[in-house]
């Protein structure tokens, strides 16, 4: 009898062994490490990210009182009106112009500042990066007095030249034109520092070769800098197409949306139906309706570097 | 080293004067036996009004034994409004939260029902007017209590010597100080031959028809004065009526001499506009006069506040209430509600009108010949009848008399200002219109 409970003992206690070596390996193991790592991040994104999204899914399919569940019914109300669809449309203008030309100009400025010895390149890059660095809603309100309806800076600047005033806030095109240029100025360095790591890491070797070859500058360009950038291109391209269809602090402070919605976006606009027309569920909807803009977007230029990373 | 030892008897003795003491604590009047109290008020933009508010609530507190904190919260960038409904949807947050206008309604249910203290304060002070029940009451329930802090009429601030020397038109003589309005020429067609002759001498009135509130505010009034309602009080849509097309072909005039950055302006332009010295007229409490009186003296001497022109309907002027809302989800309402009365009380209220040297308005009938407004200068007089003392104006908000919940819509999206200036800027009247209807049944959501 005490020989069985003895035996029982010893297998109970290899068996809890068994699982504390188990326990241990898992410890050691090193995806086990990066997840524990990681923990902090992804409970900080699941409660400040994946709650808020969830909620606003949530809110989106309940009626205005957010008493009753409508389904799609906010979003076929939408669908029916015509300041809407002027929003997707102003949206779409204002995120894929501004992103063209942050790109171009971030692509041309790059170029100069890798031309730049590097003895003084650093403080051109730093320099280069203020208007980045400067939270834009401070920034905003600097361009906001320059374009000031009444006492314009750059209405004041062309006088001299016997040119305006400018109505730059108050004449849609031109509300539109402003809108998109303080966006380029403040996006345009992001697109600048991920250029000039991407140049610097073309081997120079393939420069020197397509020299030997008899290429111009163009050609170079045009088959050296741009395949060796154009993985960097497209992801620079998703992540700022993200961020600029998602803007707001840059409308809100220089038109609100005006003059008559003219430059009214996604979020602008959500807010304006959510919070201060206090109907959060159909605020809730104009601000989800950039999500599947954003996912065929992010599909296709994720695919596409995929599959030139396989190709490689 | 000693060691103290307890005999039974000191034990027994001490157990029992503890036991006394536990029990006997909770009639014991501490320094915040009755609780604590956490409020958000409006931060007010005159310098040391909040001290003042402050003062008060710390008198009430030490009366009354409560605990109180109180956060200052701008209006700026939708503050208030975030802060609403970010504690409406939360259940948590301040017992007492300030708050203007259309907030009220669009919480109802979450408000706790302040008849007691309004009916009291209505007793004290004089009836309220009808924007007030409008917007503060619902089916025979005060879903807050009208604030003096914040609350404002947005009516015209002229220029003493430019509508005298441009316009001939002499708004001291029409609104006399210590006297009532002798305001019969002051109408819709003066004020557009006003308007006219200031833009001609190069001082245009600074009237705003962008998206904010001043904006919507005047839009607001000259639409009432015409009659012109885009919803009615049954919720109907009332765009197609003549009473709109005559308001807009109204304003298609006026905006004719208004300065042509005019649709991008914000609630800040037309104090710059006046206070700058180019502009002969704006609509605006008179916080745009305060700061002018520090920044541009020569032009505050010249300002006075005063009525609106009278339209065909009659003589609407803006008013902006705002209110106290106590939540439901408050741990001490009756605490709460001591409070509000004590800051309805006419002694409060006076103190809120002088520290905000005249700008904050009480909803109240009684209170509006207060000293403050006679007294305030240069010009002395200026504020005189900013309150509307001899109720010579029907004080009303724009989109009135639609459902609050309606009317919210009309007024935070500007459907107004921007059917004016869709007409305005070429568009066919009858578009204008069918624009406006579209909008406005896009409105009756539930």
């Amino acid at each position: 009898m005490a020989d069985v409970v003895v035996e029982h003992g010893r297998v109970a206690r290899t068996a809890s062994a068994r699982k504390r070596t188990g326990l241990h390996n898992a410890l050691k193991r090193k995806s086990t490490v990066a997840f524990f790592l990681t923990l902090p991040l992804i409970l900080l994104i699941a409660l400040f990210v994946l709650y808020p999204a969830l909620f606003s899914i949530h809110l989106a399919t309940l009626n205005k009182s957010m008493q009753k569940f409508v389904g799609f019914g906010n979003f076929t109300f939408l669908f029916k009106r015509e300041t809407f669809w002027m929003v997707v449309k102003q949206s779409c203008i204002f995120a894929v112009t501004a992103v063209f030309f942050k790109a171009l100009i971030g692509f041309i400025v790059a170029h100069f500042v890798h031309n730049i010895p590097a003895k003084g390149q650093r403080k051109w890059r730093g320099m280069l990066l203020v208007p980045w660095v400067i939270p834009p809603a401070m920034s905003t309100l600097a361009w906001l007095w320059l374009f000031d309806p009444s006492y314009s800076a750059f209405n004041y600047t062309l006088s001299f030249f016997g040119i305006g005033p400018i109505n730059w806030l108050g004449d849609a095109a031109w509300a539109r034109f402003s809108v998109i240029l303080v966006n380029v100025w403040y996006g345009a360095p992001f697109f600048l520092i991920m250029y000039l790591a991407a140049l610097k890491s073309v081997p120079d070797q393939l420069y020197e070769a397509a020299a030997i070859d008899g290429a111009n500058w163009w050609q170079k360009i045009w088959f050296i800098t741009l395949p060796m950038m154009r993985n960097i291109i497209a992801i620079t391209t998703l992540f700022s197409l993200i961020v600029t269809f998602a803007n707001f602090d840059i409308v809100r402070i220089l038109t609100s949306g005006g003059p008559l919605d003219q430059t009214q976006i996604f979020a602008t606009y959500a807010f304006r139906v959510g919070i201060e027309s206090n109907d959060i569920p159909l605020g809730a909807s104009v601000s989800l309706f950039m999500v599947p803009i954003l996912a065929v977007a992010a599909i296709f230029i994720l695919r596409d570097v995929n599959k030139r990373g396989n190709e490689s | 080293m000693s060691r103290k030892t307890l005999t039974r008897r000191q034990f027994v003795a001490a157990t029992a004067m503890s036991s006394t003491a536990l029990i006997a604590a909770p009639y014991v009047r501490g320094a915040y036996a009755a609780g604590k109290l956490s409020i958000g008020f409006w931060d007010h933009w005159v310098p040391g009004a909040n001290d003042a508010s402050t003062a008060m609530v710390k008198e009430w507190a030490e009366k009354e034994k409560v605990e109180v904190s109180i956060d200052y919260i701008t209006s700026n960038n939708k503050k208030i409004e975030l802060t609403v409904a970010a504690e409406a949807q939360a259940k948590s947050g301040h017992d007492i939260l300030q708050m203007y206008t259309w907030w009220p309604h669009a919480y109802a249910e979450q408000f706790e029902p302040v008849n007691d203290v309004v009916e009291e304060a209505i007793k004290q002070n004089g009836e309220v007017n009808d924007t007030v029940k409008y917007l503060g009451k619902a089916d025979g329930k005060w879903l807050a209590v009208p604030a003096t802090p914040g609350s404002q009429i947005k009516g015209p601030c002229s220029r003493i010597d430019l509508m005298k020397k441009h316009a001939g038109i002499d708004v001291q003589e029409l609104y006399p100080v210590g006297a009532p309005p002798k305001a019969d020429s002051w109408n819709m067609d003066t004020f557009l031959k006003a308007a006219e002759a200031c833009q001609k001498a190069g001082f245009p009135f600074g009237i705003g028809l962008g998206e904010t509130t001043d904006s919507v505010d005047t839009a607001g009034a000259i639409f009432q004065s015409f009659g012109a309602e885009l919803v009615n009080a049954k919720g109907d849509v009332t765009v197609k009526t003549d009473e709109v097309r005559q308001a807009l072909e109204y304003y298609k005039k006026l905006i004719a001499f208004l300065p042509p950055d005019a649709p991008s302006w914000d609630d800040a332009s037309n104090n710059k506009w006046l206070i700058s010295g180019r502009g002969a007229l704006i609509m605006n409490p008179p916080s745009a006069w305060a700061v002018a009186k520090r920044d541009a003296p020569q032009v505050a001497e010249q300002c006075w506040t005063h009525g609106f022109p009278s339209g065909p309907k009659g003589r609407y002027a803006p008013f902006l209430p705002y209110f106290w809302g106590l939540w439901n989800f408050s741990k001490n309402k009756a605490s709460a509600k001591s409070l509000l009365a004590f800051l309805s009380q006419p002694s409060s209220i006076e103190k809120f009108v002088a520290a905000s040297g005249g700008y904050d308005l009480p909803a109240y009938a009684k209170m509006t010949t207060l000293k403050t407004w006679a007294e305030v200068g240069p010009p002395k007089g200026t504020l005189y009848h900013y309150p509307n003392p001899y109720n010579h104006q029907t004080l009303s908000i724009a989109a009135s008399p639609a459902p609050p919940k309606i009317a919210q819509q009309i007024y935070a999206q500007a459907t107004l200002t921007k059917m004016a200036l869709r007409f305005a800027q070429g568009e066919k009247l009858e578009t204008a219109l069918a624009w406006g209807e579209g909008e406005c049944e896009g409105f009756m959501r539930t």
